[in-house]
């Protein structure tokens, strides 16, 4: 074709000047781990599951939680939720309200009967020991390997310290066996009032190729208090199964419960609830120092439960306990100063923590448990071959998460065990902290509040205390989460590319660089709100 | 059921795109059928804020006019970067001519789209601060007077950039460029001089004027519809961080088209007819030093003994805007 004057070459694109090589550092997109992720001792996504969740998609998000834990009701009701404490979102406005929305997936499941399919049978079987969290969860994610369980509890109920350990205010019972029945549905036998007095001749009788034992630490611990008369003293632990059972309990009057850990909160507040004058909690350090969950100890407060710091119980009488006063010393530990009280007293309750009963694994081969703890690897296996272990007969955190955590681990290693293999060490990735992200992008929301039922209405009864999201709240809620370190499609890297080296591609498969123009400019690491996308330098 | 506004938190109120959003209400940047009227390849430095205004711009545009458009272009960086000879990054008609006549040249192309009776055809003039506030400014002023049916569009990144960072009407006070060097009693651009178009625009009574930034898409991108939607002469006035003049980090040239405002140093408004009639509200007011702290052409403030009279008078600067535009909303 003829051209125009002082003209002698086509029309070109500019897509012939490959503008990557101009490049000395380019962007990758990563997955960072949320914090909330990093610190759920169960394992549970919570981000992943949020992402669903915010879009509507409860039942995806509440399978989401399925792959880590199988007690997203109770956990939305008992646990203490740390992921709240890390959330990124704290530095901003105030943490996402996890827990909240994590108990309304739960309950939504329960309401509309979703199920969680078992395995292909491996033709393999799974002896648990102890029904409680940590042993449900293994049989749960064993089940979903393909391999057959039976669980062998010795309470008449399955549960474990989630029914005989948590008063109904905070764990209503229609929930947890909602959860349980979810499990035995998937195939696992629970054989109930049946205790195991010898591991090692169970196991001789060869029906099972692997066990996992959580059988909980039931008793509760004493300590020496001379005793002048006869006040009843009482033993915590006892007095929790008592209440679960309807047996009567002895919690009238003036209740002085000794401890200052959730369990002794548990029977402060259940005293108050079953009418008692007087409900006081003498601990012998500060209240600072008091391993209950803050939360319990406000709501106890609230229901008229008081407290005693700085005080041990030197003496028990007919009528009344004589306390001494303690005083903190230069390293910040409690020494008695000799000032001593009477108080009243018609019952002495003793919450000071509880002991594991491991006489059942004397003579398992290997099998070490030093101070009645039972030592484990990573992996969770006792040093007795394909005996595993853990809940709070280990030594760890005794919380219904920490023991969740140790059931899914557990089922991963006897599933590995199964197969001839060891479970290998999985690698974490980096954790998306606040100063990876551009937190302009997200708008300021405070975050929802928990209805509370009203003091006066929590003492006169057993009904849940901490109310439910309804959806517009858990929804909203869902929608703070910020998405740490994982891309939610929000276009921004897409968008702020002067050179359009963004690709991308449609709902779901997130984006790539088209490293042919990318330049490396770092606008996209910049401006990416939730820091998934980190820099590498090019090697030139 | 009853409406209520939903915000979405997590997927960025503020962000490009939201996966929540319905496919209508999303930016035109977050769809994957943008039209890309600037594409790859073109040689723009890193990070350049003009490419990507130009780009948002542009996108809009084409969008809003269902791809009827044509684009004049002044001598500047935009120019030189996208089309050296024999190529073009331009996926529009585009034309340049000259460095001072962009507005006279679209002036005779929508005179000839008139003539033809081509009346859905729109056109665009578009040039940097140098073209605009300087060179061509008596074209633009002409096309402002006669109120052609033309939207221009001013990429201000404060200087004279493409020819090596002279100082231009836009630059600010105390910025070094080449010809203000920062030496002597007042170093860098003095003050009391250089001029704000936008307020000119105005005072022609022009049916539309208005002020954007690269670090509001979604404000910019309605601001370009609500313009092509208008007949007459029409002046929008983008924000666009330039890397290499400013002496600034790539990678900091949203964060700065986004400070500008923050601080109150760049007023978002618009007008109709000489009237402001909407603001863009401050939603995290910060202190002018945050801004200028990320630009070397500012660092002579910054020595040993900071600059704190120079600073301040900045500041003042800022504070002005804020009160004479009422920049901050009722919350703030």
């Amino acid at each position: 074709m003829e051209k125009p004057f002082a003209i002698t070459l086509d029309v070109g694109s500019s897509l012939a000047n490959k503008t990557g090589s101009w490049r000395t550092t380019r962007p990758v997109y990563v997955d960072r781990l949320p914090p909330c992720n990093n610190q759920c001792p169960a394992g549970e996504n919570v981000q992943a599951w949020l992402y669903h969740a915010e879009e509507g998609r409860y039942e995806e998000a509440w399978r989401k939680i399925m792959e880590e834990n199988p007690f997203p009701a109770v956990m939305g009701r008992v646990c203490y939720h740390t992921c709240e404490t890390a959330c990124n979102r704290g530095t901003l406005d105030e943490a996402v309200g996890i827990n909240g929305v994590e108990r309304f997936l739960g309950d939504q499941a329960i309401k509309y009967d979703w199920k969680v399919a078992p395995g292909a049978p491996t033709g393999k079987h799974v002896l648990v020991v102890g029904a409680g969290p940590a042993g449900l969860a293994c049989a749960y994610h064993l089940v979903r390997f393909g391999h057959a369980v039976t669980v062998v509890e010795a309470a008449p109920k399955a549960g474990g310290m989630l029914r005989y350990g948590i008063p109904k205010y905070r764990m209503p019972r229609e929930k947890l066996n909602a959860e349980i029945q979810r499990i035995v549905d998937m195939g696992v036998v629970i054989r109930l009032n049946t205790r195991i007095e010898d591991l090692a001749a169970e196991l001789a009788a060869g029906a099972f190729d692997a066990t996992f034992v959580a059988a909980g630490a039931p008793r509760g611990r004493l300590v020496d208090i001379p005793v002048a008369g006869p006040l009843p003293v009482l033993d915590a632990v006892r007095i929790l199964r008592q209440l679960e059972l309807d047996e009567p309990v002895a919690l009238r009057g003036r209740v002085v419960i000794y401890g200052g850990g959730n369990t002794a909160f548990d029977v402060a507040r259940s005293a108050v609830r079953l009418g008692a004058i007087e409900a006081l909690v003498v601990y012998r350090r500060t209240r600072e120092k008091m391993p209950a969950h803050r939360s319990e100890i406000k709501e106890a407060l609230e229901e008229g439960v008081t407290l005693r710091c700085l005080s041990t119980i030197t003496a028990v009488g007919s009528s009344s306990i004589t306390v001494e006063k303690m005083e903190l010393d230069a390293r910040g530990f409690p020494q008695p100063t000799g000032e001593l009280e009477t108080l009243q007293a018609n019952s002495l309750v003793l919450a000071l923590g509880q002991d594991t009963e491991i006489a059942f694994l004397g003579r398992l081969p290997g099998l070490e448990a030093p101070k009645g703890l039972v030592a484990v690897d990573r992996t969770m296996a006792t040093g007795s071959p394909g005996t595993f272990a853990g809940g709070d007969m280990v030594p760890a955190d005794r919380n219904a998460t920490v023991a969740i955590g140790h059931g899914k681990k557990a089922a991963r290693a006897i599933d590995a065990h199964l197969r001839g293999e060891t479970l290998g060490r999985q690698s974490k990735h980096e954790i998306a902290t606040a100063d990876k992200m551009n937190t302009w992008y997200y708008a300021d929301a405070p975050r929802a509040i928990r209805p509370i039922l009203e003091a006066v209405r929590r003492t006169s009864g057993f009904a849940e205390v901490v109310g439910d999201y309804d959806e517009g709240t858990a929804l909203y809620e869902a929608r703070r989460c910020m998405s740490c370190g994982n891309c939610f499609e929000c276009d921004n890297c897409y968008g702020v590319c002067p050179d359009n080296a963004v690709i991308k591609l449609g709902p779901g498969k997130r984006f790539q660089f088209n490293y042919d123009y990318c330049k490396g400019c770092g606008v996209c690491i910049a401006e990416c709100p939730c820091g998934a996308i980190t820099k590498v330098a090019e090697t030139i | 059921m009853e409406t209520q506004i939903v915000k979405f938190y997590q997927t960025g109120s503020f962000a490009v795109g939201n996966r929540l959003l319905d496919e209508s209400q999303r930016s035109v940047q977050a769809t994957m059928q943008r039209r890309n009227s600037l594409n790859s390849g073109h040689r723009a430095c890193q990070g350049c804020g003009e490419a990507l205004g130009a780009r948002y711009a542009l996108d809009a545009a084409m969008q809003a006019t269902n791809n009827q458009l044509i684009a004049t272009n002044a001598t500047g960086c935009l120019e030189v970067f996208s089309t050296p000879y024999p190529e073009t990054s331009w996926q529009i008609p585009w034309i340049h001519s000259l460095f001072g006549n962009a507005a006279a040249v679209a002036t005779g192309v929508a005179a000839a789209m008139r003539v033809k009776g081509r009346h859905e055809v729109r056109v665009i003039a578009q040039g940097g601060d140098g073209g605009t506030t300087d060179i061509g400014f008596g074209c633009l002023s002409g096309m402002f007077e006669r109120n052609d049916d033309v939207l221009y569009i001013c990429y201000d990144n404060e200087g004279y950039m493409n020819t090596g960072v002279q100082r231009s009407s836009a630059t600010p006070p105390a910025a070094r460029t080449a010809t203000t060097p920062p030496l002597g009693p007042e170093p860098g651009n003095v003050f009391g001089q250089g001029k704000f178009v936008p307020a000119i625009a105005m005072a022609h009574n022009i049916p539309y004027v208005a002020t954007a930034s690269v670090a509001y898409l979604r404000d910019l991108e309605a601001k370009v519809h609500k313009a092509m939607g208008i007949r007459g002469a029409r002046y929008l006035h983008v924000f666009v961080p330039c890397p290499l003049g400013w002496g600034a980090a790539s990678d900091d040239t949203i964060r700065l088209a986004r400070l500008v405002v923050e601080t109150g140093l760049f007023p978002l408004f618009e007008a109709e007819h000489g009237e402001i009639i909407g603001r863009y509200h401050i939603r995290r007011r910060v202190q002018v030093e945050e801004y200028l702290r990320l630009q070397r052409r500012y660092a002579h403030l910054f020595g040993h003994k900071p600059a704190v009279d120079t600073i301040a008078r900045i500041q003042a600067m800022a504070d002005r805007n804020i009160r004479k535009y009422g920049l901050l909303g009722e919350e703030a």
